[in-house]
């Protein structure tokens, strides 16, 4: 079917998940929609893989998930040690990376 | 060695001597600074005597070289050099720069002793006998400025030595500024004549100048009038003349070297050198000429009611110079030349003698404490009185000739420079008197207690000592004069030094006894080759005959008179000075040129220096600056408010950018 | 045929995506992401790239969600409090920005001339996503990618660690047994920070 309606829904997949990392205050749904734009991105390169009949997409979107599965374990890392000292879990409590 | 290694040596240990002083001045060495100082010279003036050996042995037609150091400004337009010019006009000022030099460095080895700055003295002396001999030496005009510049400030700091003495220092900045007022004429002068015959080089600015300009040509009138500022700056002619009197606040030594035998003969000098661009615009050496002769009359008349020893002998060396300026003026270079080589000797003997005086007066300079001094220091007195002869021009001392040579060439000229003659005969006269007002008030009469004291074998000292001017109590460490006062009887160097200048002042006259010897004439003959008048100008037999009884006579008049006012009764001068007293307030005021100096200069200067503090800088400069950074803060704190800390926040402008991003991009495809 | 899976899977996909942004509990949240994830592999298949499908169900939603599922467990958060502070407009603004950023790539989409955009595609070659071709071209043309991936890797762990790991200068963890767990009451002493004891919770729960 038309490459048209992978894309669209890929577009709005991304838009939903940069909504979300807009709107929501816990750290930990804000990965969740990062998540979100990664695999509509992934959702775009392998539609675009198809259409050209060529491989390459298919691998960067492998790629994107090895790097997508480090960033999380990072971002993780982050949100433990935030609770470990106790500092609340909200993005809008944790500002004193301001100017 | 060849002329030119005489040449560079010369220049060299004097500058090897300041630099030697000035680097082991904190090492405790005592005299030997001063016998260092004193070295150097006396190799200089060795030096100088290798050169003029060397001079004399080249043909007639080679007698004017040029020892290039190196390139330091030579392009298409330009041919700025580091050269020296060896001729004998250089050569003559070089032996006496460097001889008279070396005596006075004698004499200061013995009078500075005891003052905490005795090595900061002699480094400052040589430094400033170095300068003086760059500047005779010179080959262009770059060298001269150069030169001419360090003279400056050797003798700034040297008038300030005692720098922390106010008199001293702010007669020290007087000097600087009226010197740098003549500088600028100086380098404007040089910019005109560059101008016009495209070369600094002397020798080739000299050959081109009659082809570059035409007689009394505009340009070069104005250039020569502006070497004529510089030339009247350094040898104080009126009317620039203000600082001389005031720089009698250095020490004695300083006052014989610089403000006697060598810088203010700088301006002499010049126009000497300069002579063939004074011959292509008589209209500046007429110039010259007329202010020589005034300053002549108005020092002369100063120094007759002037009452501190080193003043009158400072208005004297104005009188002098002015003489001096007048002859190079009128083409009679040699006579101008032969008159500042017996003024360097009777003009520093007279000085030395005066400083002697004032050590046994521990420091007090004034004529009306002094008295009788006669029987309790006969050396002193001797040299002095042999100085006042030879400056009245009393034959057959040095000063006779030269003065008498002057007016000579003067009245022979035939036009209207007999008149400056006359008027030389005038200052003659003058001269003599206050000569010996001077000595009679300080030799003859009752000895005052300093006297008595030194007659019975005890120098007197002051129990304080205090600023001789202004009567401030003073302490002897460094920055004021030291403790100890040194008189010539019981100075050895002291003594060799003034008994040589004492002897050439006897005998200094020789070289140009008229219709017997010629010899300084024919020695700067090479120099002035390409002068019309020089070889013309000549004063008849008969003129030079009725000149020289003319001469002896006025002198022997000047001194009679002066025995009747100043000798005997001295009620006979003071009913004088009843009678003209508003004349005598005139002159003691120095006919009011300071305090027009100060309202015509001064003020406005003074007045604009505050202005531009308080009110330009304020409001235009600090406005503008402070307005600036004023700015860039206000513009930072604006854009500050973007750094919220919010994460959310910095993800919508991310978000927001992407978007604007893409719309730019959609609408421009 | 295709089509009716092609929409189920989308409509699934948005659905679960919708699900993640605006559900309050943030396990519940995660769960709603991995519909997502399903979904989309679903859509992969669709796409003939069988073993990126694979990898999404076994690798994200298998590995990467069960370790969000972990620490949401670890940390909590209950819900977000319903304080007001940058509030109503930024939700309202940044709604606005992400509908027009929609809006912006459907019209880059939709009004484009891209041609290949409206055909059907290049024809299918045999073997075409399948795990030899993905291996085959991972270790000839991507090498490099897939030695810096593995790197990458490497770093990603080392990283975790550290910042997961407990503070020097906190009191030393002392021996704990299943009695102080069982018996934890919610309150942590100095050394429990980091055990069993403070990832049981306390019993009265």
């Amino acid at each position: 079917m038309p490459l048209t309606w992978y894309l669209v829904v890929s577009a709005l997949i991304f838009c939903i998940g940069a909504g979300g990392v807009l709107v929501r205050r816990n750290p930990l749904v804000i990965l969740l929609c990062i998540e979100l734009m990664l695999n509509a991105a992934n959702l775009a390169l392998v539609g675009f893989s198809r259409a050209h009949g060529n491989m390459d997409g298919q691998m960067f979107a492998l790629i994107v998930m090895v790097v997508a599965a480090c960033e999380v374990a990072i971002g993780l890392g982050l949100i433990v040690a935030l609770f470990r000292r106790r500092l609340p879990i909200d993005v809008d409590e944790l500002r004193e990376l301001s100017g | 060695m060849s002329l030119q290694t005489y040449g560079w040596l010369v220049l060299a240990f004097p500058l090897a001597g300041c630099v030697l002083i000035g680097l082991t001045s904190k090492l405790a060495l005592g005299r030997l600074h001063g016998i260092i100082g004193t070295l150097a010279i006396a190799l200089s003036f060795a030096a100088s005597i290798g050169a003029l050996s060397e001079l004399q042995s080249l043909g007639e037609e080679e007698r004017q070289v040029v020892a290039v150091g190196w390139d330091y400004a030579v392009t298409s337009g330009i041919d700025a050099q580091v050269a020296i010019l060896l001729d004998p006009l250089s050569v003559l000022m070089m032996l006496i720069v460097s001889g008279v030099s070396m005596l006075i460095h004698l004499y200061s080895v013995a009078y500075m002793g005891g003052d905490h700055g005795y090595a900061r003295f002699f480094a400052y002396l040589n430094f400033f006998v170095f300068s003086m001999l760059l500047l005779v030496e010179a080959a262009n005009f770059m060298m001269l400025i150069v030169g001419w510049a360090f003279v400056g400030a050797a003798s700034y700091f040297l008038i300030s030595f005692w720098y922390r003495r106010k008199t001293a220092t702010d007669a020290g900045i007087k000097a600087f500024v009226i010197n740098v007022a003549g500088d600028v004429g100086l380098v404007l002068g040089a910019f005109f004549i560059f101008r016009g015959t495209g070369t600094l080089d002397f020798l080739r600015v000299f050959e081109e100048v009659g082809n570059a300009f035409t007689p009394n040509d505009p340009d070069l009138v104005a250039g020569c009038c502006l070497l004529l500022v510089g030339a009247f700056a350094k040898s104080a002619q009126v009317p620039l003349h203000t600082w001389l009197p005031d720089a009698m606040e250095g020490p004695t030594p300083v006052s014989a070297l610089i403000h006697a035998a060598t810088m203010v003969t700088a301006g002499v000098y010049l126009i000497c050198r300069m002579h063939p661009l004074f011959e292509q615009a008589p209209i500046a050496a007429d110039v010259g000429a007329i202010v020589g002769c005034l300053t002549l009359l108005i020092a002369a008349s100063i120094g007759l009611v002037v009452t501190d020893l080193k003043r009158v002998i400072a208005y004297s060396t104005m009188s002098q110079i002015g003489y001096m300026v007048m002859a190079a003026s009128s083409a009679a270079y040699a006579a101008g030349m032969f008159h500042l080589m017996t003024h360097a000797f009777f003009k520093a003997l007279l000085f030395m003698a005066a400083g002697s005086v004032i050590a046994a007066m521990a420091g007090i300079q004034n004529l009306d404490r002094m008295g009788g001094f006669r029987r309790a220091m006969p050396f002193t007195f001797i040299c002095m009185l042999i100085g006042g002869l030879a400056l009245s021009g009393v034959p057959p001392f040095s000063g006779f000739f030269s003065k008498d040579e002057i007016i000579a060439l003067l009245l022979a000229r035939d036009d209207w420079h007999i008149v400056l003659g006359v008027l030389g005969y005038v200052g003659s006269l003058l001269t003599a008197i206050y000569t010996f007002r001077m000595i009679f008030r300080a030799f003859y009469g009752d000895p005052v207690p300093e006297a008595q004291e030194l007659e019975h074998g005890h120098l007197y000292h002051a129990e304080q000592p205090t600023n001789p001017m202004s009567g401030e109590v003073e302490d002897t460490d460094v920055g004021f004069p030291g403790e100890e006062h040194h008189i010539a009887e019981r100075e050895f160097p002291m003594k060799i030094a003034m008994g040589t200048l004492a002897v050439l002042a006897v005998i200094g006259g020789i070289p140009q006894i008229p219709e017997v010897t010629d010899w300084l004439h024919t020695f700067l003959e090479p120099t002035f080759h390409d002068s019309a008048l020089y070889e013309e100008l000549e004063a008849s037999g008969t003129l030079t005959a009725i000149g020289l009884l003319v001469g002896a006579t006025i002198a022997g008049t000047g001194i009679f008179i002066a025995w009747r006012l100043y000798g005997h009764p001295p009620q006979r001068a003071a009913a004088l000075q009843e009678r003209f007293a508003g004349l005598h307030n005139f002159f003691v005021h120095k006919w009011y040129f300071d305090e027009a100096i100060d309202l015509v200069f001064v003020r406005p200067a003074a007045w604009l220096g505050r202005f531009a503090r308080t009110t330009f800088e304020r409001v235009v400069v600090d406005g503008l600056v402070g307005g600036a950074t004023a700015l860039v803060g206000l513009g930072s704190a604006a854009v500050r408010r973007v750094q919220t800390g919010y994460l959310r926040y910095y993800a919508a402008l991310l978000l927001l950018g992407m978007t604007g991003l893409g719309a730019y991009f959609l609408a421009s495809a | 045929m295709a089509e009716v899976l092609f929409f189920i899977a989308a409509i699934g996909a948005v659905a679960g995506a919708v699900g993640t942004v605006s559900l309050r509990n943030p396990f519940y949240a995660v769960l709603a992401l991995v519909c997502h994830l399903l979904a989309l592999a679903a859509l992969f298949l669709l796409l003939r790239a069988e073993f990126v499908a694979a990898a999404q169900v076994v690798v994200y939603a298998g590995a990467v969600m069960v370790l969000y599922v972990f620490v949401v467990a670890y940390v909590g958060g209950s819900g977000e409090p319903l304080t007001a502070s940058t509030g109503a407009t930024l939700r309202f603004a940044s709604i606005l920005f992400a509908l027009a950023l929609f809006v912006e790539l459907t019209i880059a989409l939709v009004g484009t001339s891209l041609s290949a955009l409206d055909s059907d595609g290049a024809a299918y070659e045999a073997g075409f996503g399948t795990p030899a071709e993905v291996g085959e071209l991972f270790l000839t043309r991507f090498l490099v990618a897939f030695e810096l991936a593995s790197l990458l890797l490497l770093i990603a762990a080392v990283g975790a660690v550290i910042l997961a790991r407990r503070r020097t200068g906190l009191p030393e963890a002392g021996e704990i047994s299943v009695g102080d767990v069982m018996r934890g009451d919610g309150t942590l002493q100095e050394g429990q920070t980091g055990t069993m004891i403070e990832a049981a919770g306390s019993r009265r729960r």
